[in-house]
């Protein structure tokens, strides 16, 4: 069988770069769906949707720990004292410098609502323990004080607090995880 | 050191299978013909040993998986359930959940045999990393092994794991979010760490095959760290000398893993446990199994940020990236070594580094399991500075200026030599046994 050359390429040349092409697209298309099945579901998702709270019942220095998206969150109802102890510090000294403030509702200063696992490695801190009186986490010890900042220890960043509206005086609705 | 193929078919069914596929070939130049030095000692049957505990791994663990509910309503009293209802169950268990135990004694044992003997200097580059690759696997399959019972220590250890990834800049949280599909340790991450879990075992599999071949291209090391330059009188045949020894060694192991087994099932494991795992309360004390408290001390050890003056390393980072340092160190061995001298029976000085490595590992351990206060967070800082100050600053400096022992010209000849420090007769084969400095 004879055979012509094309000096801008035959039909083998062109056979070469549709068939890469096509396993190359063809490739990273197939490649999506499997990483991107290791996200969360449309049930997880959807199971994660805002979740209101009643607060009436937490007395005036305890804390309860809700669990939302499978995660736990610290709703804190301070004492003056801890509310004090929160504001009075000098921010400049923090790690992660935030006013009490700003970790706050206005208004709502004696509730604090934080995520409850460590910024560390994820354990839940015990609460009203620890050098500041706020938390200490057992696995790595990282002590935070009353505003959920984090003083001493490994953990980078204060518990960060959730997205949350006051629907009225004692009653919260969650709606978000905190911005990174 | 693999010679042509000396295997002959005895049969007619033989020569006509060996034309086709010369299986049998393989299994006789690998396992039968197989030169080895003559001098190894019981520190070489630890591979094999490797090689059974895996086999028994996979064995009771493809058991377990037909009780097994990978849920996180369900696992934990699937677990009873094997541990009461089904036969034998409680037995199977043990033996896997010890048997990991062991299966990591052996590979450290196997390990330090390496380092000590300088298995990883060339020519075994590849062969020693393709260990590192073997381990890492291996500590990949034990973590996601543990999980799976989602006890409190299930959870919580899975917990405190993931949650490394989440230090990794910008991408963190959102590579944390893909291996939980979720947003914290659910079903869904029980699921695939059960998928994974029964992965990885044929995996790593893959790679002790490779292991072995690189291991039948180069020939085994042995306790001189001298290349065999007599097959005839250096070695002895794999079959009966290396498989009899070896399953000499592999009988006295089974031993020890049957007293764990047996005898004390839950000392290597926590009682904690024993708890279904809970994500509102994490246990008081999280410690991994004993096998990752060295790895565990070096996470923890970073308390600080660290000031690179271009960057800060937070200290969430600095400890994961100190971890799996700790680890990647390993792979580069055999260029950080930069002795010529193979064994350290000739490198006095490196015997007592070596040693002084070992017990800083001991130490590394014992601080993992410790809690995270003073004074053992100083010390783990101290430990860690020290584990890497030996791959990073000895093993460098020490080929520089350690003088080695005089090397025997050969195996044949270091054996000799040892006979008749024994007292036995003088063999005149030892006689021009001239030591030589050459490495």
């Amino acid at each position: 069988m004879a055979s012509v050359q094309h000096a801008e390429g035959d039909r083998r040349d062109f056979l070469f770069l549709a068939t890469g092409a096509a396993a190359a697209v063809g490739g990273a298309a197939v490649v999506w769906p499997f990483i991107s099945q290791l996200a969360p579901d449309a049930a997880t998702v959807a199971a994660g949707a805002p979740v209101e709270l009643d607060l009436s019942s937490i007395a005036a220095g305890a804390q309860i720990k809700i669990l939302w998206r499978g995660k736990p969150y610290f709703v804190r109802n301070r004492t003056e004292a801890e509310i004090k102890a929160a504001q009075d510090v000098d921010i400049s000294t923090l790690r992660d410098p935030e006013t009490d403030a700003h970790r706050v509702k206005e208004g709502h200063a004696k509730w604090l609502i934080t995520a409850a696992n460590c910024t560390h490695l994820g354990c839940v801190p015990l609460g009203n323990q620890g050098d500041y009186g706020g938390w200490f986490c057992p696995c790595h010890g990282s002590h935070f004080d009353t505003s959920g900042r984090i003083r001493k220890g490994p953990a980078p960043k204060n518990l960060p607090v959730p997205q949350y509206t006051f629907v009225s005086e004692t009653r919260i609705r969650i709606t978000g995880a905190a911005a990174a | 050191m693999q010679g042509h193929s000396h295997y002959v078919p005895k049969t007619g069914i033989g020569k006509w299978f060996d034309a086709r596929l010369p299986l049998p070939r393989l299994v006789y130049d690998s396992f039968i013909a197989y030169p080895v030095p003559k001098n190894l000692n019981y520190f070489w049957t630890f591979g094999g040993i490797l090689s059974v505990m895996l086999v028994a791994q996979i064995i009771t663990g493809v058991v377990l998986a037909m009780h097994y509910t990978a849920h996180v309503d369900l696992a934990f009293n699937s677990i009873e359930k094997i541990m009461r209802d089904v036969n034998y169950g409680w037995m199977i268990r043990y033996l896997h959940a010890n048997g990991a135990s062991m299966f990591f004694v052996a590979v450290y044992v196997h390990m330090l045999r390496g380092l000590y003997y300088g298995s990883y200097k060339a020519p075994r580059e590849i062969l020693w990393i393709l260990g590192v690759i073997i381990y890492l696997l291996m500590m990949a399959t034990a973590f996601m092994g543990y999980v799976l019972p989602w006890g409190q220590m299930s959870l919580w250890g899975a917990v405190v794991i993931t949650n490394l990834f989440s230090a990794i800049p910008v991408v963190g949280p959102t590579i944390v979010e893909f291996l939980w599909g979720g947003y914290s340790v659910d079903n869904p991450t029980l699921n695939r760490f059960f998928s994974l879990h029964y992965l990885l075992p044929f995996m790593i599999a893959g790679v002790v095959a490779l292991h072995v071949w690189a291991l039948h291209v180069t020939g085994q090391n042995n306790p001189t760290g001298v290349e065999v330059k007599d097959i005839k009188k250096d070695t002895v045949p794999f079959t009966p000398y290396a498989t009899i020894k070896d399953a000499f060694g592999i009988i006295c192991f089974f031993i020890l893993f049957a007293w764990f087994a047996f005898f004390q099932p839950n000392y290597l494991g926590h009682a904690v446990n024993y708890v279904p795992g809970d994500p509102l309360v994490t246990p008081a004390h999280i410690v991994p199994e004993w096998y990752f408290l060295p790895f565990y001390a070096i996470l923890r050890a970073i308390t600080f940020d660290i000031n690179l003056i271009v960057f800060v390393i937070p200290s969430k980072l600095g400890g994961v990236l100190a971890m799996f340092a700790a680890i990647a160190v390993l792979a580069f061995l055999p260029w950080l070594d930069t002795s010529k001298v193979k064994s350290t029976a000739y490198r006095p000085l490196h015997k007592q580094f070596f040693w002084a490595f070992v017990v800083v590992c001991v130490m590394l351990g014992w601080l993992g399991s410790k809690p995270a206060e003073y004074p053992y967070t100083v010390l783990s800082l101290i430990f860690t500075g020290l584990y890497f100050a030996y791959f990073l600053l000895v093993l460098p400096l020490l080929g520089l200026f350690e003088t080695p022992k005089a090397l025997p010209a050969s195996i044949a000849d270091a054996v000799l030599e040892q006979e008749r420090k024994k007292g036995g007769a003088p063999v005149t084969a030892g006689a021009n046994a001239a030591p030589q400095t050459k490495g």
